[in-house]
């Protein structure tokens, strides 16, 4: 318990932060030059850490799996950038960022690290602009805002439904300027598949050369795990293939705590599944809520007759259709947040109105915001009486100045086309508000050891509000992580450079090699895919949307079986000296199936419903989640014990709100 | 549907490489090209042959990893889409698929298809930025009003995902598309036209040393260009080249 | 001036330089064609007195020098760049699709190039080189000036049908050449505009065809009459 400090400053909320910097001791240029940082992954989150250290004088390494560092997933969020710079003149403020975010996490979250987030966001824009990231513009030159779910405020900068792509360039751009100063040292094609920890101390990983296969020793006097999130413990998700949870998992097992890992937030607007042999799943940006309604049919024989052939949608009247966001939540309609949207159409196709042939889609419709574009568009350009042909026209091309790349996606996925027949869309998993513990300087409870972006835990509560993934990211790696890595770097001026050849490292390689030969000699008959596929489907049904005492109880054990199974019978060819792209999906697959067990051990823990966790026992009447204030406002941080993820210790970070009263989150 | 696939084997960078030809069965037409590989491999690996090395990661077509050259063309015969993002409705059953590696002496071959672009990220790192650090005292993102028109030829050019296939589609193996697709994004801000003359003569000063081809104007990268990006970058990196030629000291 | 990197060795400068070397000949192309026009015409004695000021008047021999300059370059230039583009891809693919994005012109530049270069060293060979050093009978033309009657062997030449038909193929390959490479070499030069660029490939493609029937027309008439 002891070792759970968040080390939050004193003073008032508002405060804490710039009191904190300026306080925080330096460290000198000259010590800077003898200091190695090592940065694994290079999303938003890793790209602008290593940068920003870098300029700040560091030697520093970055890791990625990819070809390149501007490969990184956070290169697929759409949607946008939440900032507090209130250009809308709508009563926004760093206060009321934070609060939305807070009340959006469904009180799950830390009170100081949000602050710290909401203050920061704005500078995230300028220094963004700075780098010639080409936002959205309004005719006058100004940037332009739209609004997204869980608040009633325009805040989200956003570039057409490719932000993260063309924030991540920008932070890529920055961190290239640093490796052609030699500042930055670029190594692509590495996976970091052991940490090395000297003296209670993270000093160093083990990187596996997905080239070569080998594995190399690479020693640091700070390692920034900047890794993304585990989504893909489902197998089908938004996430990229590649990404995964094994660095994070590493240090897990190295004594870095991991916090709430059943927050996992499954995002409404996707593409449905369509077949068995799907490798993963596409999100359609959250900005698609802001003029996109969402229904199913009224009468349970027309959803039937739908999923049959028989009936098209468009040929269902307004009367028959059950717009039903905007029926249970009439101040935020379709703009509830992502974890309301999801359980909102699991309920309908569970009850039976579900769209398509599984029977596990509903609509997003454009027809009323097409009509709504069409007859403006027509005002302005003084069309009097605009026939309906006219109209739908005029709508079709702003909403495809607005979406066009996703409506454009969809059609190349579906074969449909968007602008005639409503879309149709199921929640998927998205992404993960757990992760590894961290205290208010980004440091987890290894020493040296930090975790920035969705690798940690810290901002998002029990549920992200949509466009502040992007906004944590790039908070942490350009803002906070400088200034906190430096000042546990202070003490480190003396120690001069690691040694690669200590105990520690030798000790840590062979884990790693023994490992990967675990794998090889298994000679069992199934490939890796069908266990992660396997995984998938039992975290998908008992640990997702909705969860239960048994459901949770019979995944655990279902796991364990599977675990076995794994170890026995996964069938890798080749050699670890070699390019061995099954090996490393071999490695990334045995930690998943560690990592779901805790996952389904913490959403037993936490008896109620909150954000993204939603137990059935704890719900209300209406179906509505409810949570449990006064036993469970904690983070739960677990840690990894006697070599089994079944004999995790949970230790408790109680969590003290002060400057936001406890309510019910209500978007009626 | 099923299909016979000759795909391209290489073991490594030195070794030499040939056609192997697979046949696969029960695809469905709603399943990616990467997908197809997918069942292609599984199959591989219980028959105990390796199981054929691609680059992929996102599958949503943005991160820009995967490069197979399909039917003789860059992410195949679909516009407008990376590889992951074609569909095997695209094809008839029973047809034949060639599937070889992007191909350019700068991207040379890693392993069957995967290839190493590299040489993209030393042009970005001799000049693809904006020389600002890292600050909270930058000016206001509003300070600088940008005509709407502009920020959207910058957004346009900046949607490049670099995966290559302007390269590996262009006749004479030219990274002009690519190179000018960011020279052209930072030339129309503000922010990136101070520093706009040494970017553009260091960016191609970079592209030639990779020993990539010169551009013939054939346009094929722009069509086979999944962003769309046009060959009007190329005409603007063009202009500003012979500007900063002339003009430089 | 940083001429090595910038005008001279760089992809880019070699590129320029084959746009206005381009250009430049296309220049020369029209003043050729309306100078053999009175072939069509059976106009002898203009026809001579073209060739003549052609090849006496001293501003047309300055600039008939930037001329040879100009074919020099433009050849040597588009062999090295088409040499050095080979060599960007070393291992050729098994099947590439090339008509699927490119027009037959745009990738077959350096053969039609080459084409042409072999045309103009024998054209030249034919009648630059005779009208310069080889013995053309002379006669007295109305105005007392003493011409060269390089009408009749022009005639001569191309009532030879084999040398008709290779003067038509000829400019086929030309046309083709120009069908690309004329609006090619405003792209190169970095003049791309939404609104101008469509008419810049119409004129270009209108003065390929021009051109090359016009020239070739020459033979034809010249063969049948």
């Amino acid at each position: 318990m002891s070792k759970l400090n968040a080390n939050i400053p004193e003073g008032s909320l508002a405060e804490k932060w710039t009191k904190h910097k300026s306080k925080i001791p330096l460290v000198s240029p000259a010590n800077k030059r003898q200091i190695d940082i090592i940065v694994v992954g290079t999303g938003l989150a890793g790209s602008s850490a290593a940068a920003s250290l870098a300029e700040l004088g560091y030697n520093v390494k970055a890791f990625c799996f990819q070809d390149s560092p501007r490969r990184a997933h956070s290169i697929a969020a759409q949607g946008g950038i939440n900032a507090a710079k209130n250009y809308q003149n709508d009563g926004d403020s760093t206060f009321r960022l934070f609060y939305d975010t807070i009340k959006g996490g469904d009180y799950r979250s830390r009170e100081a690290n949000v602050h710290r987030l909401a203050e920061v966001s704005a500078s995230i824009i300028d220094q963004c602009v700075a780098q010639g990231v080409p936002f959205a513009r309004e005719y006058g030159g100004l940037l332009d805002n739209r609004s997204f779910g869980g608040v009633q405020v325009s805040r989200t900068f956003y570039a057409k439904g490719q932000t993260g792509q063309q924030l991540l360039l920008g932070a890529y751009s920055a961190l290239s300027r640093q490796v052609a100063k030699g500042r930055v040292e670029l190594l692509s094609r590495h996976e970091m598949v052991e940490l090395v920890v000297v003296n209670g101390k993270a000093r160093g990983i083990i990187a596996r050369n997905l080239v070569t296969g080998e594995l190399e020793r690479h020693s640091a006097h700070a390692v920034l795990l900047c890794t993304g999130g585990y989504g893909n413990v489902f197998y089908l998700s938004t996430n990229a293939m590649g990404s995964n949870v094994t660095a994070a998992w590493k240090a897990h097992r190295k004594g870095a705590y991991m916090a709430n890992p059943c927050f996992t937030q499954i995002h409404p607007t996707c593409i449905p599944v369509s077949g068995d042999s799907q490798s993963k799943l596409t999100l359609m940006s959250e900005s698609l809520r802001n003029d996109g309604r969402i229904w199913v049919p009224k009468k349970a024989e027309d959803a039937l007759a739908i999923r049959e052939g028989r009936l098209k949608p468009t040929d269902l009247s307004e009367e028959n259709r059950d717009y039903y966001l905007e029926r249970r939540y009439p101040a935020f309609g379709n703009l509830v947040p992502r974890d309301v949207a999801s359980r909102a159409a699991k309920e309908r196709c569970d009850a039976g109105y579900g769209i398509n042939k599984t029977g596990e889609a509903v609509y997003l419709d454009f027809s009323s915001a097409i009509e709504r574009f069409g007859s403006e568009a027509a005002h302005v350009k003084g069309i009097k009486n605009p026939n309906e042909n006219q109209i739908k026209k005029l709508g079709e091309r702003i909403v495809e100045s607005k979406y066009g790349n996703l409506f454009q996606m969809y059609e190349k996925i579906t074969a449909q086309n968007p602008y005639k027949m409503p879309m149709m869309i199921y929640p998927a998993v998205h992404y993960t508000m757990g992760g590894i513990w961290v205290d208010y300087n980004l440091m987890t409870t290894v020493p040296g050891l930090f975790a920035l972006g969705e690798a940690n835990f810290s901002d998002h509560g029990a549920n992200r509000l949509g466009a502040s993934a992007l906004m944590q990211g790039l908070a942490d790696g350009y803002f906070v992580a400088p200034y906190t890595v430096g000042t546990y770097l202070s003490q480190d001026i003396t120690t001069g450079k690691i040694p690669t050849d200590s105990a520690e490292f030798d000790e840590a390689e062979a884990t790693a090699r023994n490992r990967m030969n675990g794998f090889l000699n298994s000679k069992g008959n199934t490939p890796v895919e069908i266990f992660h596929r396997d995984l998938g489907k039992i975290m998908w049904s008992q640990c997702g949307m909705a969860r239960n005492e048994e459901g949770l109880k019979k995944a655990i054990a279902d796991i364990r079986i599977l675990r076995d199974k794994f170890y026995s019978d996964v069938k890798v060819l080749g050699k670890i000296g070699e390019m061995n792209p099954e090996l490393d999906k071999a490695g990334r697959v045995a930690d998943f199936l560690e990592l779901g067990e805790l996952m389904c051990m913490d959403a037993l823990a936490r008896e109620e419903s909150c954000g993204g966790h939603f137990r059935e026992e704890f719900q209300s009447k209406e179906g509505e989640a409810v949570r449990k204030d006064d036993e469970f406002a904690f983070v739960a941080a677990w840690e990894f014990a006697e070599s089994d993820p079944g004999k995790s210790k949970l230790h408790k970070e109680e969590l003290s709100f002060e400057n936001v009263e406890l309510n019910t989150r209500s978007y009626k | 549907m099923n299909f016979t696939i000759n795909v391209w084997r290489q073991n490594g960078p030195k070794e030499k490489g040939g056609i192997a030809t697979y046949k696969v069965s029960n695809i469905s037409d709603d399943m990616s090209f990467l997908e197809m590989i997918d069942v292609l491999n599984e199959q591989l690996i219980i028959q105990d042959i390796d199981p054929v090395v691609f680059d992929h990661d996102c599958r949503e077509g943005i991160c820009g990893m995967c490069s197979m050259f399909i039917n003789g063309e860059a992410h195949g015969p679909g516009r407008g889409v990376t590889t992951c993002q074609l569909h095997m409705r695209e094809f008839k059953d029973g047809d034949t698929i060639t599937i070889e590696p992007f191909r350019a002496k700068a991207f040379p071959v890693i392993k069957d298809l995967m290839v190493d672009r590299g040489s993209f990220d030393r042009i970005i790192q001799a000049g693809g930025y904006v020389s600002v650090n890292t600050s909270g005292n930058l000016p206001d993102a509003n300070a600088t009003p940008i005509e709407k028109q502009d920020a959207d030829a910058a957004f346009d050019s900046a949607t490049c995902i670099g995966c290559g296939a302007c390269v590996a589609t262009c006749k004479n193996a030219s990274a002009m598309l690519f190179t000018s697709a960011k020279v052209s994004q930072l030339s129309l801000l503000p922010q990136g036209k101070i520093e706009a003359s040494e970017r553009v003569m260091n960016m191609v000063k970079q592209m030639d040393l990779e020993g990539f081809g010169n551009c013939t104007n054939t346009g094929a990268c722009e069509v086979e260009c999944p962003k769309g990006i046009s060959i009007e970058n190329i005409a603007r990196m063009n202009r500003e080249y012979l500007s900063a030629s002339i003009t430089s000291k | 001036m940083n001429l090595s990197g910038g005008l001279i060795r760089s992809s880019l400068a070699r590129k320029y330089w084959m746009a206005l070397t381009g250009l430049f000949l296309c220049s020369f192309l029209v003043v050729h064609l309306i100078g053999n026009l009175p072939l069509l015409t059976g106009n002898k004695e203009m026809f001579n007195s073209y060739a003549h000021f052609m090849t006496t008047f001293p501003l047309i021999k300055i600039v008939s020098y930037l001329l040879y300059i100009s074919i020099l370059l433009h050849s040597v230039d588009g062999l090295l760049l088409a040499r050095s583009n080979k060599a960007a891809r070393e291992t050729r693919y098994v099947k590439y699709n090339g008509k699927a994005n490119a027009s037959w012109s745009s990738r077959n530049m350096a053969i039609l190039g080459t084409l042409t270069l072999v045309f103009l060293i024998i054209h030249m060979k034919s009648f630059w080189y005779e009208m310069h050093f080889g013995n053309i009978p002379t006669y007295m033309s109305g105005d007392g000036d003493e011409l060269k009657d390089l009408y009749s062997i022009t005639v001569a030449a191309f009532q030879q049908p084999w040398y008709a038909v290779f003067y038509v193929i000829s400019m086929m390959g030309l046309g083709f050449h120009l069908w690309h490479g004329v609006s090619s070499s405003f792209q190169t030069l970095g003049i791309n505009h939404a609104k101008y660029t469509p008419i810049i490939e119409m004129l270009g493609k209108a003065f390929s065809v021009i051109i090359s029937i016009a020239f070739a027309s020459i033979p034809v008439y010249l063969l049948l009459s």
